[in-house]
């Protein structure tokens, strides 16, 4: 299993998953400072993500879009706090208006990132996510969701991709 | 599942205002167990008794707590529905985050695949 734990406040309203990968930190941090590799994980399949801007520096802004099944479209970005390549990543995540300017009563979550090497070839992956309210949530999980659905499918990918790896 | 969620999304909203607070959500946690009435649990704190009955109104008001008669006394005692209600809202946010990290141990597995 890649993830590894998994703790839930619903008191304090915040969420950290932690996931360990065969690969180095170098190689998880590309998985956010990548905008083609962010889009391949950030929106489940039938949410893609475009990511229009990605600018991974303090005060900068990664920016996507996302279509939905139903044709519905959401943009959003991320408001970067705190960069430390390949360890430390801190942004809000942000629900943006139509025309793409910020839509301030709707800050999503604050994200923050920790890549640690914790073997050889072996790096563990933080995320914590904490809310500023249920509203926030709501929104996240409406926009990004089909999930067990989505779950399912990743999980099968992944085994797909690793058996045709050990192929010799 | 989702639109359910919506549909519930001012008790929610209601709900997490009056757990953002650390003195409410230690108020919860005390009261999970229904032994101590509004005196006992201003006891805790290092604040007014008017301090602290606010807290617990504002909770109440949230349907986090409710003040129930044992005997002759009255104790403050949690909801753990509603509890639990949260507790729901973060599985799926859960869930949304594993599905992204099956995407990246996918992703990383095609690169190496690639000799990348």
């Amino acid at each position: 299993m890649t993830v590894t734990a998994v703790r839930k406040d619903p008191q304090a309203l915040t969420m950290t998953i932690e996931a360990e990968f065969d690969a180095s930190p170098e190689r998880v941090w590309q998985l956010w400072a990548d905008p083609l590799q962010l889009e391949r994980w950030w929106g489940p399949p039938n949410y893609p993500a475009t990511v229009t801007q990605h600018n991974l520096a303090p005060g900068g802004r990664v920016e996507y879009r996302m279509i939905g099944p139903a044709g519905d479209r959401h943009r959003g970005y991320w408001e970067i706090l705190e960069v430390e390549a390949p360890r430390r990543l801190v942004f809000g995540d942000t629900h943006a208006n139509a025309d793409g300017t910020p839509n301030t009563d709707m800050q999503l979550a604050t994200t923050r990132v920790t890549i640690e090497e914790v073997g050889v070839g072996r790096t563990r992956m933080s995320i914590e996510s904490r809310f500023p309210n249920a509203e926030a949530m709501e929104w996240v999980l409406a926009t990004g969701t089909d999930v067990g659905r989505t779950q399912a499918v990743g999980q099968m990918d992944a085994i797909l991709t690793e058996q045709t790896i050990q192929l010799p | 599942m989702v639109v359910q969620v919506l549909a519930a999304a001012p008790d929610f909203d209601r709900m997490f205002g009056a757990l953002a607070d650390h003195t409410r959500r230690d108020i919860v946690r005390r009261a999970i167990t229904a032994e101590e009435g509004i005196v006992e649990l201003a006891s805790h704190y290092p604040m007014s008794f008017a301090a602290v009955q606010k807290h617990i109104a504002i909770l109440e008001r949230a349907g986090l707590v409710s003040k129930e008669r044992v005997g002759r006394r009255k104790v403050v005692r949690t909801n753990l529905a509603q509890l639990l209600a949260v507790r729901r809202l973060l599985d799926q946010y859960e869930e949304l985050w594993r599905g992204r990290v099956d995407r990246m141990t996918a992703l990383i597995s095609e690169t190496k695949a690639k000799g990348q």
